[in-house]
């Protein structure tokens, strides 16, 4: 207690020495002068006695200083002292201190920002119990390729649950959706949900905030309906009154008893679930067993002890008997692929985040590079100074200190912005990142902030080092002995710097290669056809649900009510209805056969996507047909449904040497014989997916009011004008058809495609900026050296116009200069990208990463840049005027 | 200076302590010339260390300082006690005594040998 008292007074005593040190001076002066009289007392002179009472005090200075001492903390004033110094040093050229300053905190904050990131999304582990014995299991369609992961067939999954060893608990869930409809005056409205087997949650380790998890007696067929809810749909439309639990909700028109609300960090597998309800009471008996419907999402916790490779031994134990027993009828999965469950969170955004990550990790290190130059630069400007102060004997670790103090206060002013910086940068990455899984959990912590302030010392050190070994080594008071001014003595330094300078250039160049690849893969993208139109065109989706609508008629009249009175619009030019619009997913596929052609071998299978149309829809959306016709009012009901329409790539793959009009294609469904149906148009092709290649599509009626085909709708209208106006009028429309029909995913064409480019617009403009900055940085290095160098050299150039040098000589010499660690840096960095590109082959679309004009692109603009920055220095070089060259030495 | 002892460390301040308790307040110069009395002149000390550690009995808070006036009508500063200073002198006291027994029974004949 007592020393720790003693050790605040001495850090107040490190400020305002001043007064202390007059009171100490005069109790010193009264010391002496009470020891004078005392001596004088005992016969001495005055002179004696004063002498002797220096020498008991063992000097007056040597007194003040050890008091000195005492007072504050020694250690910590010399560190103030080099701080002052520092400081003072960069106030006096505020234009020097302040560009690093802000680079290194661009640098700093999105290091930190993008940490912060990585580490919530990807590094910290999931929410859950144990959460590093979670797995998710998938099927694998070829065992060959690791990358052809499907979903599982419940079928699959039970047997699994029934036959491995190595797990605790498997549940199983899959994608879903409600018409919550709404009680008096609340509108309807469509809810995500997921079908989930009774154990998700104790899988997961997961305890309802409220209420009770589902148990083994809700999750069967014709149990009572149950349903939990999340946390944000139970504040949002139940204003989080807990009384909701044991009450009833009408979904889909039927009652469900809220058995629970799941707690608010909640957000498996993602945080537009609203809605959880049991596996078995919803899933139709047909899907619940079957081998062929890959639906479902497997996911478990592995038995300590367990690895996920025995497990997977295990489960594809089982999966190779089911595969040899059941795969003729039908298409079974031949392997199964496990992986940690975070993986599979994330897997969407690893690779986008690592590159990223590695781009900010770049351009800091290009930041601390430039940093270093300057420094070199300012420590050869003051060389004189140190050489006299060394001669003096100032120790060459005081210099060092003294020199590492001034970048590490650049770093620390530039670390604090950073960090502010970093704060505002993650939530705006967050935020304009879509679909970025665990988002929620993105917040800067006392991890975050630990890391900033690494990353800052180590950039300050990193980038004074250099700088402060090379002015303080040895040859230092070879400045004394130059003359004023010299030609060799910064040869080395100048080098030094031009080192420094490559290695910069290099990574631009990495940086630059790597922007330039994923921004032509944006392009690439953002041009990507559709197939279809996609201005001017609205869509949105409602779902209609038994019991309302049960009967193919009760379907059809929605239907067809629907668009005569759509059509009927003012404005509207045409409409259409289809279950799911090109680039919007993949939605689902249906397995084929042929019955015109040779059998299918035994085990092969294969597969359209699964569309549907009314008459008018290719004609709203602008897909071309292209051979037969489309459907016509007649393919009406249930009786006269059996058509489909396909696209070119269908018939690229499966009629390639016959005419398929009136050819016959059998669709599975469910069942093993399917249903014939004859094929009467071919269309144009239209991708499912921005970023995917064109499938093998077929269409079916829509109108024919099948209850399990035909109930997801898409509506879309085109306008000539201003389409989006058309919302509003569309949805009263819908809402005077049925009140209880919630409408949602109200977006235009070009929305949709805008959603699938986002994220690779976002990054790739953010690669791109960092790119662009060290470009810059790179060329105002590249610029300051050359100025130095010329200064360092307007005596040689002026003997070199003296003896009649022309212009174009000179500026060839200092162009050459420059442009040698450009050319160096250039080779170097290509050599680097070849490599560095491999890493992001995989977010590259239709890219390939050693893109020939990219690279040459990069090339020219960084030689053109590094061109721009020698141009001044070497213009200044040839207005050297000779006489007062030779006449300043 | 002849055989005088140098002052040991850690010393000086229960020598302080002890001064300042039998005389009261003190300046710092007639600390020094007391603590060389008493000790018969027998030590040497460095006025110039005797500063650094009042000032460490001062931050401490075992004294505390104001000041005076001296006998002169000098302007001096005078150190004083405090109440944890008092205890930490009984405290000290009983500590360096046992220190010093210990190291006798090391020193003087054994008895029971």
């Amino acid at each position: 207690m007592r020393k720790l008292r003693a050790l605040w007074l001495r850090l107040r005593g490190v400020f305002g020495s001043e007064r202390a040190n007059r009171d100490f001076g005069a109790e010193l002066e009264s010391h002496v002068a009470m020891d004078i009289e005392d001596g004088m007392r005992a016969g001495l002179s005055r002179e004696e006695a004063r002498r002797r009472a220096l020498i008991k005090l063992g000097g007056l200075e040597q007194a003040k200083i050890v008091h000195r001492e005492r007072r504050g903390l020694p250690v910590l004033e010399a560190v103030g002292r080099d701080v002052a110094y520092g400081a003072r040093v960069l106030r006096k050229n505020p234009g020097f201190a302040i560009v690093p300053i802000l680079i290194i905190a661009i640098g700093i904050g999105a290091n930190a920002a993008l940490f912060t990131v990585v580490r919530s999304v990807l590094l910290r582990p999931l929410p859950f119990a144990d959460p590093d014995r979670l797995v998710a299991l998938y099927g694998q369609d070829d065992l060959k390729d690791p990358n052809s992961t499907n979903v599982v067939a419940a079928g699959d999954f039970y047997e699994w649950q029934k036959a491995s060893q190595g797990f605790e608990h498997m549940a199983m869930w899959r994608w879903s959706g409600y018409n919550l409809s709404g009680d008096k005056d609340d509108l309807p409205e469509f809810l995500s949900a997921a079908y989930g087997s009774w154990n998700i949650f104790s899988t997961l380790g997961v305890q309802p905030a409220l209420g009770r998890s589902f148990t083994a007696e809700d999750d069967r067929a014709g149990a009572n309906r149950t349903v939990m809810l999340s946390w944000s749909l139970f504040r949002r439309r139940f204003n989080g009154d807990p009384s909701i639990v044991g009450k009833t909700i009408r979904l889909n028109s039927q009652l469900y008893t809220v058995i629970g609300v799941l707690p608010r960090w909640f957000t498996y597998p993602h945080r537009v679930v609203q809605l959880w309800v049991p596996y078995r009471l919803e899933e139709s008996t047909q899907n619940v067993d079957s081998h062929f419907n890959h639906l479902g999402h497997v996911i478990a916790r592995l038995k300590p002890g367990v690895s996920i490779e025995q497990a997977t031994q295990q489960v594809n134990g089982i999966q190779h008997t089911l595969f040899l027993r059941y795969n003729n009828s039908g298409p079974v999965v031949p392997g199964v692929a496990l992986q940690p469950l975070v993986n599979d969170v994330v897997h969407d955004v690893k690779t986008p985040l690592y590159v990223l990550m590695a781009a900010v990790g770049c351009l800091l290190l290009i930041a601390c590079l430039n940093l270093s130059n300057l420094l070199v630069a300012r420590a050869a400007a003051r060389r004189k100074e140190i050489a006299i102060r060394t001669a003096l004997g100032s120790s060459r670790m005081r210099l060092c200190r003294e020199q590492l103090t001034e970048s590490l206060l650049i770093c620390i002013t530039g670390g604090a912005l950073g960090l502010l910086l970093a704060m505002w940068a993650t939530r705006w990455l967050t935020t304009r990142w879509v679909n970025m899984p665990r988002a929620d959990t993105v917040h800067p912590d006392g991890v975050v902030v630990g890391f900033a302030i690494s990353i800052t010392f180590l950039t300050g050190i990193l980038s004074g080092l250099l700088p402060a070994m090379s002015a303080t080594g040895r040859g230092v008071l070879s400045a004394l002995q130059d003359a004023s001014r010299t030609i060799g003595g910064s040869a080395s330094r100048a080098s030094l710097r031009k080192t420094l300078l490559t290695a910069e250039i290099a990574l631009t160049v990495i940086l630059l290669v790597c922007a330039g690849l994923l921004f032509k893969s944006f392009l690439r993208l953002r041009s990507a056809d559709l197939g279809c139109r996609t201005d001017n065109v609205l869509t949105m989706k409602y779902f209609l649900r038994r019991p309302k609508y049960e009967k193919p008629e009760q379907i059809v009249a929605f239907y067809a009510g629907l668009l005569e009175k759509v059509r009927a619009l003012p404005g509207v030019e045409a409409a259409g209805l289809t279950n799911v619009v090109p680039g919007d997913g993949q939605y689902g596929d249906t397995g084929i056969s042929f019955p015109e052609h040779p059998p299918l071998a035994p085990g092969v299978h294969k597969f359209a996507l699964f569309r549907t149309a009314d008459p008018g829809y290719f004609a709203a959306m602008g897909i071309a047909l292209i051979r037969g016709r489309v459907f016509t009012e007649d393919e009406r009901g249930m009786t006269n449904d059996k058509y489909i329409v396909i696209n070119q790539q269908f018939v690229r793959e499966y009629f390639s040497n016959e005419d398929p009009i009136g050819m016959h294609v059998t669709a599975h469904w469910d069942s093993v014989e399917g249903d014939r149906y004859e094929v009467i148009g071919v269309v144009g092709d239209t991708l499912y997916a921005l970023d995917r290649p064109v499938k093998s599509t077929m269409w079916f009626p829509i109108l024919s009011g099948n209850p399990v085909q035909a109930v997801d709708t898409a509506l879309v209208v085109h306008s000539r004008n201003d389409v989006t106006a058309l919302a509003i009028p569309i949805q009263k429309l819908i809402a005077q058809m049925d009140p209880d029909l919630p409408v949602s995913r109200i977006l235009t064409m070009d929305q949709i495609v805008g959603e699938s480019t986002a994220n690779s617009s976002f990054s790739a403009t953010l690669v791109l900026a960092f790119a662009g900055l060290s470009l810059l940085l790179a060329a105002v290095g590249l610029y300051g050296v050359l100025s130095y160098l010329v200064t360092q050299r307007t005596t040689e150039i002026g003997i070199r116009i003296a003896l009649g040098s022309g212009r174009s000589q000179l500026v060839r010499l200092v162009m050459l200069d420059g442009l040698r660690p450009a050319f160096v840096g250039l080779v170097m960095g290509i050599a680097g990208s070849i490599g560095a590109t491999q890493l992001i082959r995989s977010v590259l679309y239709a890219t390939r990463p050693l893109d020939a004009v990219v690279y040459v692109s990069v090339t020219v603009t960084l030689l053109l840049a590094a061109a721009a920055a020698c141009l001044v220095p070497a213009w200044r070089a040839t207005r050297v005027d000779p006489i007062q060259a030779l006449r300043a030495e | 200076m002849g055989n005088k002892a140098d002052v040991w460390q850690g010393t000086l301040a229960l020598m302080v302590l002890k001064t300042l308790e039998a005389m009261g307040p003190l300046h710092g110069y007639g600390i020094a010339r007391r603590i060389e009395q008493t000790s018969g002149d027998l030590l040497s000390l460095n006025y110039g260390t005797l500063y650094p550690a009042l000032l460490k009995l001062e931050q401490e808070g075992y004294v505390r300082s104001s000041w005076g006036a001296s006998e002169n009508n000098r302007r001096a500063k005078y150190y004083e006690l405090t109440s944890a200073g008092r205890k930490q002198v009984k405290k000290e006291t009983a500590d360096w005594e046992q220190t010093t027994a210990i190291l006798d029974r090391f020193l003087s004949p054994a008895e029971e040998a």
